[in-house]
């Protein structure tokens, strides 16, 4: 149950996110939605490796190593996540330096007022 | 208006994509070849009890090397795309003094963050958390004293030196790995001691020391160099 929980929420977030950076014209307000859309993917990669009635991945009294295979969820797409929302990170900041050196050279934000690569 | 029926129908298909995959999706119930595989051999062959580490920092060892690139390219780039832009001056607005509260509070509690995330990376092989998570701690010091103090300048030299240093120093132990272990980043260079305790796990405490500071030294150069900019 947790799981269509946890995808359904991801998806949805995504999609907000989608909608968040197709209809806004300011930059800064697209940079939002795709860190939105962002966590929405990292939610849908998570919740995929979850499972019922299973634990951490981490071994400890709970989880004895000869029983770990039963014990734990799939680490896999949690290191995934660990990469993708340091990634995400570094591609935020990114965007945010772009958009800081547009409005100084444009003293604005409004996506539609930069045409050069329109057509 | 166009444009907003367009993102619309868009956003459409998109949706139908994500509800057809989300209500066929069954979750498994045994986990898979890769997954069992970590499971059962991570704690005899590396000694880590936090499996996410283990494959992290050894299994998938050289992903997490280029990751760590990719977040260095990342800061590096924010670096040059706002070195052009005039520095904001520290005293060309006068700016109210920072509050004695904030100021001594700030200062109280920048200690015990990096404290905490020293400690989130070198428990690591043990515990949830490990390098970014501990570099993104360290980092939020930084960004807490810039909160309390916007005009504060942090020695860009400094960061650089830890960064370097880390990230060489990370490079240098995988190469040892191939010499005395087996291959690229193997942790087993050092012993891998007894499980569950803090010298374990072989080089994973230290390469994830070293990532952690590394990832809060990029961090806080992102910080720093976005911090820096004038007020338009």
């Amino acid at each position: 149950m947790i799981v269509q929980i946890a995808l359904a929420t991801g998806f949805v977030l995504i999609l907000i996110g989608f909608y968040g950076a197709l209809t806004n014209r300011n930059l800064f307000r697209m940079i939002i939605a795709f860190t939105v859309a962002n966590t929405g993917v990292h939610l849908v990669l998570v919740a995929v490796g979850y499972m019922d009635g299973r634990t951490a991945p981490i071994l400890d009294a709970a989880v004895p190593v000869a029983e770990a295979a039963s014990r734990i969820i799939d680490p896999v797409p949690q290191a995934l996540v660990l990469t993708a929302i340091v990634i995400g990170l570094g591609i935020t900041a990114l965007m945010l330096a772009f958009a800081y050196k547009l409005y100084e050279k444009r003293q604005t934000l409004d996506i539609s007022k930069f045409t050069e690569l329109k057509w | 208006m166009i444009k907003h029926v367009t993102a619309m129908l868009l956003l459409a298909v998109i949706g139908g994509i994500f509800f057809t995959l989300y209500s066929g999706y069954a979750p498994d119930t045994e986990l898979n070849t890769t997954a069992s595989y970590y499971a059962e051999n991570t704690a005899k062959d590396l000694g880590a009890t936090n499996i996410v580490t283990a494959i992290i920092v050894t299994y998938r060892g050289l992903d997490t090397l280029g990751e760590v690139t990719v977040l260095f390219l990342a800061a590096a780039v924010v670096g040059l795309v706002l070195a052009n832009s005039k520095v904001a001056d520290a005293n060309a607005h006068n700016r109210a003094p920072v509050g004695e509260l904030l100021a001594t509070g700030s200062r109280a509690l920048v200690p015990l963050i990096l404290l905490l995330g020293a400690y989130v990376f070198v428990n690591g092989h043990l515990t949830p958390g490990g390098g970014f998570q501990g570099g993104a701690i360290v980092a939020s010091a930084m960004l807490l004293l810039l909160l309390a103090n916007p005009v504060r300048r942090f020695s860009h030299r400094l960061i650089a030196v830890i960064e370097s240093f880390s990230g060489l120093t990370y490079v240098l132990l995988g190469i040892a790995g191939l010499f005395w272990a087996g291959g690229f980043l193997d942790n087993r260079i050092l012993p891998t001691g007894e499980l569950g305790a803090l010298f374990s796990a072989g080089a994973i405490p230290l390469i994830y020391s070293l990532i952690g500071l590394k990832v809060g030294a990029e961090f806080s150069s992102i910080l720093s160099n976005l911090s820096e900019t004038e007020e338009l």
